[in-house]
């Protein structure tokens, strides 16, 4: 857990993962608080949590739990988009007060497509080899669902043009027809009006 | 000790894969930056490692940030200004916590999206080379040349993405705009050219009340 970055204590951070669907997102935290009296970060916080959010594109709640201070949290996307994973601590003190930050050790991992070190290296070679074959595969059915994703946001991207195309030739038709039919207005009223104050 | 039991051969096994793993970390996030913000991040890093970072702006004003990142000592090892994508290799001259900063307060109402990726070290190999005896068998390389392909193809995805996220961030401003500008454009002419002419209008009724006629 090497990344870390401060925080204050009621402030809420969140980390945007954009994943496809069914991927499955793993995070790992670890939290220190600052210790005024110590001037440093203590080892471990007892008694300090965080709270998890994780939004779905569609603003749905996906998990929302309370983990100590060292935890690891994972859930599945159902739906493909940007996801927010957000971290707030459950410190009850007073902002004002504590003048207090905290040290977030944040890890977060997509899919399974990582190395996975903690496996024990099998003595046999035909199981070795099995084993990252089988990774191998995993990587590959990864990428496939991100391809599927990404064509699922190219079209999207597509239709965007195409409206702002169509709104703007739409546009340009509508203000010459604004244009033309003021205009005339214009030119109808004023002749009106002056006839009938006899200056013309 | 925890390591003793295991002979020489087996102590240069486990601190390899310490080391190993230690080593190779990759972190890569994509948060949101406000205005007027500026989010920092740490790593401890080994001496000697090499490390590298990229970042790229998905969304916000002109898809610009600041970047800096600083060695333990304090000494800036890179400095970029307003830069919307940008790659950094470094090789770790001690050892401590490196920082690298991201900071968004030259803007006064954009907020931005950004995305980085923080490789420390080299990847481990797909097949450690510790405890073997003979070169890699055929199977083997072929496993370890389609890992690297497949590595830089996720490589290659990932950018892709994010110039997509890019290029359809500003494709949907683009058309909020023109829906924008093209409502409040006729909204103004309209009350220009109707104001015009009943302003027209009153000139001339005003007129007639107050000043006699010149000439016949």
């Amino acid at each position: 857990l090497a990344l870390y970055f401060h925080s204050g204590e009621r402030e809420e951070k969140c980390i945007i993962k954009d994943v496809p669907s069914d991927t499955l997102v793993i995070g790992n935290y670890k939290v220190q608080r600052w210790d005024i009296h110590k001037q440093g970060f203590l080892e471990s916080a007892p008694g300090l949590g965080m709270f998890v959010t994780v939004t779905t594109p569609s603003a749905e709640v996906l998990l929302s739990k309370l983990y100590g201070p060292q935890g690891t949290f994972s859930f599945t996307s159902y739906l493909s988009g940007e996801h927010v994973i957000c971290l707030q601590s459950n410190s009850t003190r007073f902002v004002a007060f504590a003048g207090s930050k905290l040290r977030i050790h944040l890890d977060i991992r997509v899919g399974e497509h990582f190395l996975d070190e903690s496996v024990v290296q099998a003595k046999d070679k035909v199981n070795e080899v099995n084993f990252r074959l089988e990774h191998l595969i995993e990587q590959i059915h990864h990428i496939s669902k991100e391809q599927n994703y990404e064509r699922e946001r190219e079209e999207k991207f597509r239709k965007t043009s195409e409206e702002t195309n169509s709104n703007i030739l739409w546009w340009a038709i509508v203000q010459t027809l604004i244009l033309i039919s003021i205009g005339i207005w214009q030119i109808k009223s004023l002749r009106d009006f002056f006839i009938s104050k006899k200056l013309v | 000790m925890l390591l003793r039991g295991n002979g020489i051969v087996g102590l240069w096994g486990w601190l390899t894969l310490l080391l190993v793993a230690c080593a190779a970390r990759a972190s890569e996030i994509t948060f949101e930056l406000p205005d007027n913000a500026k989010q920092c991040f740490y790593e401890e890093i080994v001496q000697g490692t090499k490390c590298t970072l990229e970042f790229q702006v998905i969304t916000g004003g002109h898809y610009d940030v600041d970047c800096r990142l600083e060695d333990p000592d304090g000494i800036v090892l890179y400095k970029e200004m307003k830069k919307q994508y940008d790659s950094f290799t470094f090789t770790a001259s001690r050892n401590g916590t490196y920082k690298f900063c991201f900071s968004n307060e030259f803007s006064t109402f954009t907020h931005k999206t950004v995305y980085f990726d923080f490789q420390v070290g080299e990847d481990p190999p797909l097949f450690p080379s510790e405890n073997r005896a003979t070169a890699l068998t055929q199977m083997e390389s072929a496993c370890v040349s389609i890992h690297e392909a497949l590595k830089s193809v996720i490589d290659y995805q990932t950018h892709f993405r994010l110039r997509e996220a890019q290029g359809r961030s500003r494709a949907e401003d683009l058309n909020t705009r023109v829906a924008y500008w093209s409502i409040g454009e006729a909204i103004i002419l309209l009350v220009v050219s109707i104001g015009q002419v009943f302003l027209l209008k009153s000139f001339f009724s005003d007129k007639r009340t107050t000043t006699t006629r010149v000439g016949s």
